[in-house]
């Protein structure tokens, strides 16, 4: 089964400050758990994709009809905490592996290395169909 | 790097053979394994230009047994030594008919302490011969992931130290019934994924069927083996119908039946005619059987669904599975009309709780039934629950086709 991990920049369960007020210490702590949390998966056999996106200030935002020019929206926006920040695809056995990963992800270290309690979105990715349709 | 056909598919021919021999000389399992994929890996990149040794076999076997004694100079060479020497006690003498060793290599991969997701990718890179790099794009999953899920497997094999011999006879059932749940779910993995877009996917059916073969041949009494071959080729000879020009789904009822297959068919129909009248009637065989029924059959309405009715019914008493009792559902409904179909499905609820399979078979009986309004909800229902892109495209397309006809 594979799972789409994803977290926003809005979802912080503590109350950690942004990452730009960290410490560099606390930043590289932070960047060593989630690198070892990757290197556990790849080595367990579960990693398929882990990711970090830009900043939302340089995310865009692109509507069309198809036809006239396709409208885009340039950052900063207001609603910056619901853009992902980033994400990991993990193949796994079972939805409590998942959740388990997930739950390893969200405790990833803040400030004075105290867990950030960040909010993971689990979500299942549609697979191909059963054969015996 | 590119391998000719021909190259390729002698390959994988002679993988477990060779590795049955390095096995056998050395012990070691693990080791043994990742020597003759080095091997294997060689072969396909000199063979296209250097040209194909005289014996292709035993070339494999020297490159491969050389590589086993670079790693044992290596590291730690007398802990290896002295597990080579009780290694090789269990190594029986004398030359090995190749089959045998297909069908060790196949219970070493189905090891009772792996699951299926690992003894999967461990059976199709010991025994089919394949890639690392193969498997990981067959599953799509990266080649360095694909390579920790192969390692891992083997580190158990090795942990449990088991000797590379066949069972004793008689103790064998149990590991020869994951044997055939591994190639059956590589078969299903690859008929799902048969016409996705990527071209490149290696044919995992292809290699299930390749596999079932070499048991097959191994164990030509065992009826089971029989069944799930035939089951397979009974089944892939309807690939071709299975898709429409766009990719979706064309389910059984409406699939342009000139397009099966013939001569799998025919094979399929010839193993398992040849299995029943064994005696010895298992899973497999019962589901050969239905679909060589289906596949027989001019169409889907003059289908013989009394038998096939009465074959889901001994298939649910072997198995008590639920998602038989569905099948069994349809055929009722094919046989005595939608409301025997329906009445059987009202109290899998509790067994199959909110499954989409269960929305989906209810709806089409209720489409059959006439009630269009409730059959809409639940082609809806389904397509909510279902975890399958191309089957929820088809519930939609389902759910839509009625909604519209009921307004005109």
């Amino acid at each position: 089964m594979r799972f789409m991990l994803l977290q926003d920049y809005g979802g912080v369960e503590s109350d950690c400050p942004p990452m730009a007020q960290w410490t560099p210490e606390e930043i590289k702590a932070h960047i060593d758990f989630q690198n070892t949390l990757n290197a556990e998966l790849l080595e367990r056999g579960e990693l398929i994709e882990a990711q970090g996106l830009s900043v939302p200030e340089r995310a865009k935002f692109v509507v069309s009809d198809g036809v006239s020019a396709p409208v885009i929206t340039d950052g900063p926006y207001p609603e910056s905490k619901e853009l992902l920040a980033g994400y990991r695809m993990v193949d796994v056995e079972t939805l409590d592996r998942a959740l388990e990963i997930a739950a390893r992800a969200s405790a990833a270290p803040g400030i004075n290395g105290a867990p950030i309690r960040q909010r993971i979105e689990v979500r299942e990715v549609m697979s191909a169909p059963d054969p015996e349709v | 790097m590119t391998t000719g056909p021909a190259t390729e598919g002698l390959l994988r021919e002679l993988a477990p053979r060779a590795l049955g021999a390095v096995v056998r000389r050395y012990g070691h399992f693990a080791d043994a394994e990742d020597a003759v994929q080095e091997a294997l890996l060689a072969a396909a990149t000199t063979w296209p230009t250097d040209g194909q040794p005289d014996d292709p076999l035993a070339w494999l076997i020297r490159v491969a047994s050389r590589r086993m004694a670079d790693t044992y100079r290596r590291d730690d060479a007398r802990r290896r030594r002295e597990e080579l020497a009780a290694t090789r006690s269990f190594i029986p003498p004398g030359p090995v008919p190749a089959h045998d060793d297909t069908l060790i290599l196949m219970l070493m991969c189905c090891h009772p302490a792996l699951t299926a997701a690992s003894a999967i990718p461990l059976t199709l890179r010991a025994v089919g011969g394949l890639s690392t790099r193969e498997i990981a794009a067959a599953f799509l999953v990266p080649e360095a992931t694909m390579a920790q899920r192969i390692s891992r497997a083997k580190a158990k094999i090795k942990a449990s130290d088991e000797p590379f011999r066949l069972p004793p006879p008689g103790t064998g059932g149990e590991r020869m019934r994951s044997v055939l749940h591994v190639l059956y779910l590589i078969f299903n993995e690859g008929y799902a994924a048969s016409d996705g877009p990527d071209l490149a996917r290696t044919d995992l059916s292809g290699e299930a069927i390749r596999l079932a073969r070499a048991v097959h041949a191994a164990v030509p009494q065992d009826a089971e083996v029989t069944g799930l071959l035939a089951l397979m080729l009974l089944t892939d000879a309807r690939r071709p119908a299975r898709t429409g020009a766009d990719g979706e789904l064309v389910p059984l009822a409406g699939q342009h039946r000139a397009l099966w297959d013939r001569a799998l068919i025919t094979e399929g129909v010839t193993l398992i005619t040849g299995a029943l009248r064994q005696g010895q009637v298992g899973e497999y065989q019962v589901q050969a059987a239905i679909a060589a029924i289906h596949d027989q059959a001019a169409s889907h309405a003059s289908t013989d669904w009394p038998e096939i009715l009465a074959l889901y019914g001994l298939l649910e008493r072997m198995t008590g599975n639920p998602m038989v009792t569905l099948n069994r559902a349809v055929a009722a409904a094919m046989t005595h009309g939608p409301g025997a179909g329906l009445a059987l499905l009202d109290d899998l609820g509790d067994r199959l709780g909110d499954h989409h399979r269960l929305h989906s078979v209810r709806a089409h009986l209720l489409e059959q039934a006439g009630d269009t309004g409730a059959a809409v909800a639940e082609f809806q229902a389904a397509a909510a629950r279902t975890s399958n892109l191309r089957e929820q495209r088809y519930l939609i397309t389902q759910a839509a086709r009625l909604s519209t006809s009921n307004k005109t």
